[in-house]
C-alpha cells in the first residue's frame, strides 16, 4: 500500500459483518428499561393480588382469588365511572379537539407552530397546579359563579336546581359535581388529542380534498368519505392517549369530584398507599389493566387495524 | 365551425399582487385535444383550475357548454380532472376511485359496477378492481386516475400535467395511448405540459402561454412552422433568429437584409407594415452546400464557416457561423453517412432553405407586447 492512497478494504467491512445486529442494539435500552420498570413490578404486583396479609405480618402468596372478589364486589360503582368519565373525556376532546387540529393543519398556514405551541403551553406548568387552578375558577364563588350569583340573582332561580345533577345544598355548584370532574378530565387530556390528530390531518394531501370534490362530492360528503378516514389513525391515537389516562386518573375526582364520583383510580391509590391493603390494590390495578386491554382490542377492531397502519 | 364546449372571457387571476392570468380570452372546441402549453409559473395550472372550480377568476367570466359557471363550485360542473400525481384516494381500493363519482350522483350499484369494468377495460387494467392505489405503479396509477374521471362522462376533461412523473419510455407509450382513449369517448381535453414534444404529438390545437397570457393559439404545425413571437420559436423546438431589416417587396415575396449584407427572400405576407424583424429559420430546413455549389433556383443563400460538429447517429448538428450570428443546422445522416465525410471544423459552406421555410418574429426590443405585464 503506498502512502497516501486510500485504505483498501481486506475482508468484509464492519457493517457487513455486524449490521444484521445494529436493529436489536438499538432496541435493547428500550427494552431493558421496560423490563426492568414495567415487566418485574407488573409480575410483582400480580404476586401480590394473589396473596393475603398485611404490611405489619408480611404478605403471602395463597393463591386465593380474594383480592379479586373484594375488587369487583365492593369497587363496580367506581369501576363504572372510569369508563363513564373516561370515555365521555374522551368523546369531548374528541368533539373539541377535531375541528382545533383541522383548522391548524389546513388553515393554520405560518401560525402552525405558533398554534400548536399553545396547544402545549399548559404543560409548562404543573398537571397539579392546574387542576387547582381550576377549584378557584368552578368555586361557588369563583371568577365564574360569583358573578352570576351576586350581580344576576341567575343561580337561585328553582329551574336550575331541579335535575342538574349539580346542586349541593340546595345552591347551583359547579366545583364537586361531575360536570367540573368532567371539565377537568377533558381540559388535561385536550393536547392529547389535538396533536395525534393534528399529525393525521397535516398528512392529508391537500389534493385529495379537491378530486373528492371534483368527483361530485359536495364539502361535506368529501369531508366524511376522504378526510374523516385518512383522519382515522389520529382518531385512534388520540383516543387511546386521552381514555387510557382518563380511566385510571385520581387526580381530578379528588380536587374537581365528589364522593359519588370517585373514579378507580381514587380507590386504587387509597389502597396502595393509604391502606396499604396491597393484594385489592394490585387487584384493582390488574383488572383495569386488562380492562383497557379489552377495550383497545375492541375498539381497534371496530375501527379496522388496516386503516390504522396506513 | 364546431361548437364551443369551454369559453374564457377576459378572465384574470391574481394572487395577492401576482398576476398568474392576465385577461385570456379562449375557446375550445367540442371534441378537440387542447393543450395549454408553457413554462413553470405561466399560468397554465391556474387557468385549469379555474376550468375545474378550484379557483375563482378575479375577474371575467367562464361557460361552460354556454352556462355561466365562472362561481359554480368542482361538484356541481360538469367536468372532471387528472390530477398531477393523480391523487387517488389511498383508503380505497381502485374499485371504488373509479366508482366514487358515480356513487356521489347516486347511481345504482349494479350499474356502478358494469360501468367501472367498462372503464377499467378502456384503461387497459382489467381486474384491478380490489387492489389499493399503494399495490400499483405509477402508470397504473395514471390509468386508474383517467378512468376515475372519464367515468362521469364529462363535458370536459381537464388534465394538469399527467404524465410528469412517468419515465420517458412509459410517457411515450402514454401519449399514445391518451390520443386513443380521447377519440374512442369523443371527450374534449384540456391538457397542461410544460413538455412541448408532448403538447404537438397529442393536440388538436395548443395555446403556448407566457407571463400569464398566451402568445399563440394554432394546431401543432401552424405554431412550429410559422410563429409569431421569439417565445414561441424558441420554446417549440430549436430556431435560428436574425435580425433583419426590411427592404422590399414583390409580388408573394418580399426581402429582408441581414446584418452582414446579404440579403433574404421571405412570404411577402409576414413582413407586412414591418421594418425591422427577426428572421427565422428552423435547423433542418437548411441544407448546407459547398460553397462554389450552384443552391436550387430561388432558395435563400447564405455563406457561412462551420464552427462545431456533433455526430448524433441519426443525424449531425452543426453550428454554423452565417448572416451575423450563429446557425444550428441538422442534417440527416443520408448523403454524408460516414464521419469521415462530414463537413469539419472550419470547412467554408454554402447555407440554403427555401423562401417558404422562413418565419418571421418581432425584433429583441419589442418583445414585450403592450399590455403583457408591468414595463
Amino acid at each position: 500500500m503506498t502512502a497516501g492512497s486510500a485504505r483498501t478494504p481486506r475482508g468484509p467491512t464492519f457493517r457487513a459483518r455486524f449490521g444484521h445486529a445494529v436493529p436489536y442494539l438499538l432496541l435493547a435500552p428500550g427494552l431493558f428499561w421496560l423490563v426492568v420498570f414495567y415487566v418485574i413490578p407488573a409480575v410483582q404486583m400480580f404476586t401480590y393480588s394473589i396473596s393475603t396479609g398485611s404490611l405489619e405480618t408480611g404478605f403471602e402468596m395463597s393463591l386465593t382469588g380474594d383480592a379479586y372478589a373484594t375488587a369487583i364486589d365492593r369497587f363496580g360503582k367506581q369501576f363504572m365511572n372510569s369508563i363513564l368519565f373516561g370515555g365521555a373525556a374522551t368523546l369531548l376532546t374528541l368533539a373539541i379537539g377535531f375541528p382545533v387540529a383541522y383548522t391548524i393543519a389546513f388553515r393554520g398556514g405560518r401560525y402552525k407552530n405558533l398554534i400548536l405551541f399553545l396547544v402545549i403551553a399548559p404543560f409548562f406548568t404543573s398537571f397539579l397546579i392546574r387542576t387547582i387552578s381550576w377549584k378557584i375558577l368552578l368555586g361557588d364563588e369563583g371568577p365564574l359563579l360569583a358573578p352570576l350569583r351576586h350581580g344576576l340573582g341567575f343561580l337561585d332561580n328553582d329551574w336550575l336546581l331541579i335535575g342538574h345533577g349539580a346542586v349541593i345544598d340546595g345552591r347551583f355548584s359547579l366545583l364537586n359535581t361531575p360536570i367540573s370532574q368532567l371539565a377537568g378530565l377533558t381540559y388535561n387530556f385536550l393536547p392529547f388529542m389535538i396533536l395525534p390528530l393534528y399529525v393525521a390531518l397535516e398528512k392529508i394531501d391537500p389534493r385529495l380534498i379537491e378530486a373528492a370534490e371534483d368527483l361530485f362530492a359536495n364539502r361535506a360528503a368529501a369531508f366524511r368519505r376522504v378526510t374523516l378516514p385518512l383522519a382515522l389513525p389520529g382518531v385512534f391515537a388520540g383516543s387511546l392517549l386521552t381514555f387510557i389516562p382518563a380511566m385510571g386518573d385520581y387526580i381530578n375526582a379528588e380536587l374537581l369530584g365528589n364522593p359519588g364520583t370517585r373514579m378507580i383510580g381514587n380507590v386504587i391509590q387509597n389502597r396502595l398507599l393509604v391502606q396499604n391493603d396491597y393484594p385489592v390494590g394490585s387487584a384493582l390495578s390488574f383488572m383495569l389493566m386488562a380492562g383497557i386491554l379489552v377495550a383497545v382490542a375492541v375498539y381497534a377492531r371496530a375501527l379496522g387495524t388496516e386503516q390504522l397502519t396506513g | 365551425m364546431p361548437e364551443v364546449d369551454v369559453r374564457l372571457v377576459e378572465v384574470v387571476k391574481k394572487f395577492g399582487e401576482a398576476v398568474a392570468v392576465d385577461h385570456i380570452n379562449l375557446e375550445v372546441r367540442d371534441g378537440e385535444f387542447f393543450s395549454l402549453l408553457g413554462p413553470s409559473g405561466c399560468g397554465k395550472t391556474t387557468t385549469l383550475r379555474m376550468i375545474g372550480g378550484f379557483e375563482q377568476p378575479t375577474s371575467g367570466l367562464i361557460e361552460l357548454n354556454g352556462e355561466d359557471v365562472t362561481w359554480l363550485p368542482p361538484f356541481r360542473r360538469n367536468v372532471n380532472t387528472v390530477f398531477q400525481n393523480y391523487a387517488l384516494f389511498p383508503h380505497l381500493t381502485i374499485f371504488e376511485n373509479v366508482a366514487f363519482g358515480l356513487r356521489r350522483k347516486g347511481v345504482k350499484g349494479s350499474e356502478v359496477k358494469s360501468r367501472v369494468s367498462e372503464m377499467l377495460d378502456l384503461v387497459e387494467l382489467p381486474g384491478f378492481e380490489a387492489r389499493k392505489p399503494t399495490q400499483i405503479s405509477g402508470g397504473q396509477a395514471q390509468r386508474v386516475a383517467l378512468a376515475r374521471a372519464l367515468i362521469n362522462r364529462p363535458a370536459v376533461l381537464l388534465l394538469d400535467e399527467p404524465l410528469g412523473a412517468l419515465d420517458l419510455k412509459l410517457r411515450k407509450q402514454m401519449q399514445v395511448e391518451l390520443k386513443r382513449i380521447q377519440q374512442e369517448v369523443g371527450i374534449t381535453f384540456i391538457y397542461v405540459t410544460h413538455d412541448q414534444e408532448e403538447a404537438m404529438t397529442m393536440s388538436d390545437r395548443i395555446a403556448v402561454m407566457n407571463k400569464g397570457r398566451y402568445e399563440q393559439l394554432g394546431d401543432p404545425e401552424m405554431l412550429y412552422e410559422r410563429p409569431t413571437t421569439r417565445f414561441v420559436a424558441s420554446f417549440l423546438g430549436v430556431s435560428n433568429l436574425l435580425p433583419a431589416t426590411v427592404v422590399g417587396r414583390d409580388g408573394t415575396h418580399g426581402s429582408v437584409s441581414l446584418a452582414d449584407g446579404s440579403t433574404i427572400r421571405v412570404p411577402a405576407a409576414l413582413i407586412d407594415g414591418a421594418t425591422r424583424v427577426d428572421l427565422g429559420i428552423r435547423p433542418e430546413k437548411i441544407r448546407l452546400h459547398e460553397s462554389d455549389a450552384v443552391p436550387p433556383a430561388g432558395h435563400n443563400r447564405l455563406a457561412g464557416i462551420v464552427r462545431d460538429a456533433s455526430y448524433l447517429g441519426v443525424s449531425t448538428q452543426y453550428q454554423v457561423e452565417a448572416g451575423g450570428g450563429m446557425l444550428t443546422v441538422y442534417e440527416q445522416n443520408v448523403e454524408r453517412a460516414s464521419r469521415a465525410e462530414l463537413w469539419a471544423r472550419g470547412d467554408a459552406v454554402q447555407l440554403t432553405w427555401s423562401p417558404d421555410h422562413t418565419f418571421v418574429v418581432p425584433p429583441d426590443d419589442s418583445v414585450d407586447q403592450p399590455g403583457a405585464g408591468a414595463p
